[in-house]
């Protein structure tokens, strides 16, 4: 570890400005990830800013039933609070199936969203990594290969995102408000996170000096009715192999009238199953018409002997929650 | 950077000089010669080093110490019961043989003290079947809730009656 200058941040602006003006400068917010990169040596700042006191820590319904989560607030306070479990449900359950309750009590909003891949090649910087250290080539293509992306993949970068709230964030079409140096702007969660491409270190589209301030959820029909599943290699406090957020909205008739599908484990970012979503609008629930509309979106896979279990899993995964869902079943 | 920094460990006021890169744990363990939270993995994957920073369950090895200065830091060792004694967790622990070597106790007696609060103001988990309603302390929402704090010697079903002993220690209103 190099020499650590250490700050904690009065207001948002000045913590924006101290982090932009300086490449060497990072938010820490609980530092559940930032801490271990310190200590592995995935990365080495010489400047903290503290923005996890910051009073961004507040949960506020909006106007037109939306909600507004300020970025400190942290994830058992947001899996625990009310309007969330009854809102969005699926958000709640993503919360609570990841990490453990101490790393929950600990963990921001925005942190979580910006936590970087568990790849093992990245967390171990004898080992060359195109995300670490661009240009040093990619470890895992050929190497340890379980977790490895099988949709939108680049030949720079195979990793996967490991966020579950991202997942679900993705599914209920949040937005997330990001403060700059030249103000406010707001992303929609489809363009916060990207595929690796060839600049595989770029995780978001977010500049550096851009701060998380908040994440809002607009009220659909489709997160009322939501939830989240997790295949994982053990019951709790493991990362996922894959994921499913979805939401559905059923016509008088039982057909399809909305449906939102993420899917976590299996891209770089988050990734939204539209051409599953198509599929599925107009249509009943059943086994057989999710799996179909599944294995549309699943046409682009690409895979390998340690990724090709997905495949299937994502598939299988994305039936049992929706016909769940179809059901009234409350998880 | 050195910078000074004060905590309350157990109820006494203690100032220290910490490098900034230094994490809670080790400015426990190292500078304050609190030895109660354990350092098993250093990495936030096991659940030793837990205390209860300013009351809610919390990982000392993934916190830098200068980012908590000024908190009130409890650990299992300065945990007590209202008469001054045991606390409910720590007798549960004893009665119902909730350790082997102990290394872990610590942190799992934290934990649980954690989670025994968090079901108090209802808040659900991975498994709660219903997330509108509140929670009831079964054997699996105990599971669950203490997932993060792994046992290297096994001692899971000690582990699991402890909490299940002071869950209803705590809701007769014996908890400190
Ligand atoms: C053992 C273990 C198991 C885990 N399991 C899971 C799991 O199953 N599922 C899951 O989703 N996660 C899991 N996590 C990851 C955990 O959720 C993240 O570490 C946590 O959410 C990060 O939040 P933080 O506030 O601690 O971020 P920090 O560690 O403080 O920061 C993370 C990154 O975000 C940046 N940052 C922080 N705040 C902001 C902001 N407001 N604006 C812009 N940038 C910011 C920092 O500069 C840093 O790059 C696990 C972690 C551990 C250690
Ligand atoms: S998959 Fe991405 S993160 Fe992993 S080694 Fe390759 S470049 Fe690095
Ligand atoms: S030492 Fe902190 S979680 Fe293992
Ligand atoms: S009692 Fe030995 S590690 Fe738990």
């Amino acid at each position: 570890m190099k020499e650590l200058t250490y700050h904690r941040a009065d207001d948002a602006a000045s913590a924006v400005a101290l982090v932009a003006g300086d490449p060497d400068a990072r938010f820490l917010g609980g530092g559940t990830n930032l801490v271990d990169h310190l200590k592995l040596g995935v990365t080495s700042p010489t400047t903290l800013v503290d923005v996890s006191r910051l009073p961004l820590d507040e949960v506020t319904e909006l106007p037109d039933g939306g909600l507004r989560i300020g970025t400190n607030v942290r994830n058992s306070d947001l899996a625990a609070h009310r309007a969330v479990r009854r809102g969005w449900p699926v958000v709640a359950r993503a919360l609570l199936a990841g990490a453990s309750g101490q790393i929950r009590n600990q963990a921001t909003t925005g942190g979580n969203l910006l936590q970087r891949t568990r790849c093992v090649y990245f967390q171990d910087v004898t080992t060359p990594c195109n995300k670490r250290d661009p240009g040093t080539g990619c470890s895992a293509i050929g190497g340890y290969g379980r977790y490895n992306a099988v949709l939108g993949a680049s030949e720079a970068c195979v990793t996967t995102h490991p966020s579950d709230l991202a997942v679900a964030l993705a599914a209920v079409d949040a937005t997330v408000v990001v403060l700059g140096q030249d103000g406010e702007r707001r992303v929609p969660m489809s363009d916060f996170h990207r595929l690796p491409g060839d600049r595989p270190e770029q995780d978001t589209t977010l500049a550096h000096g851009e701060l998380v301030t908040a994440v809002e959820l607009p009220a659909t029909g489709t997160a009322r009715r939501s939830t989240y599943r997790k295949a994982r290699d053990r019951a709790s406090y493991a990362f996922a192999l894959v994921s499913v957020a979805a939401g559905l909205e059923l016509d008088d008739d039982g057909r399809v009238r909305d449906v939102r599908i993420a899917w976590g484990g299996v891209a770089h970012k988050p990734w939204r199953a539209e051409v599953a979503e198509a599929e599925l609008r107009g249509r009943f629930v059943s086994e057989e018409s999710v799996r179909a509309a599944a294995e549309a979106e699943l046409a682009a896979a690409v895979t390998d002997e340690q990724t090709a279990y997905k495949v299937p899993m994502v598939r299988n995964l994305t039936a049992l929650t929706l016909t769940g869902l179809a059901e009234g079943a409350t998880r | 950077m050195d910078a000074e920094i004060s905590l309350t460990v157990d109820g006494v006021r203690r100032t220290v000089m910490v490098d900034t890169r230094t994490t809670l744990l080790d400015a426990l363990r190292e500078r304050l010669g609190v030895t109660n939270p354990k350092k098993g993995c250093d990495h936030g994957q096991c659940g030793s080093c837990t205390v209860l920073l300013d009351g809610r369950r919390h990982l000392t090895c993934l916190s830098l110490a200068v980012a908590n200065d000024g908190a009130e830091v409890t650990t299992a060792g300065g945990l007590r019961g209202s008469d001054g004694g045991l606390h409910p967790v720590q007798q549960a622990f004893l009665d119902q043989d909730g350790y082997q070597c102990g290394y872990c106790t610590p942190g799992q007696v934290c934990s649980a003290v954690g989670v025994l609060d968090e079901i108090e103001q209802g808040h659900v988990s991975h498994v709660s079947d219903d997330l509108e309603a509140d929670p009831e302390l079964t054997d699996d929402e105990i599971r669950e809730r203490m997932s993060g704090n792994l046992c290297r010697c096994g001692a899971y079903v000690g582990i699991l009656g402890a909490v299940r002993q002071a869950a209803a220690a705590s809701s007769e209103g014996g908890a400190a």
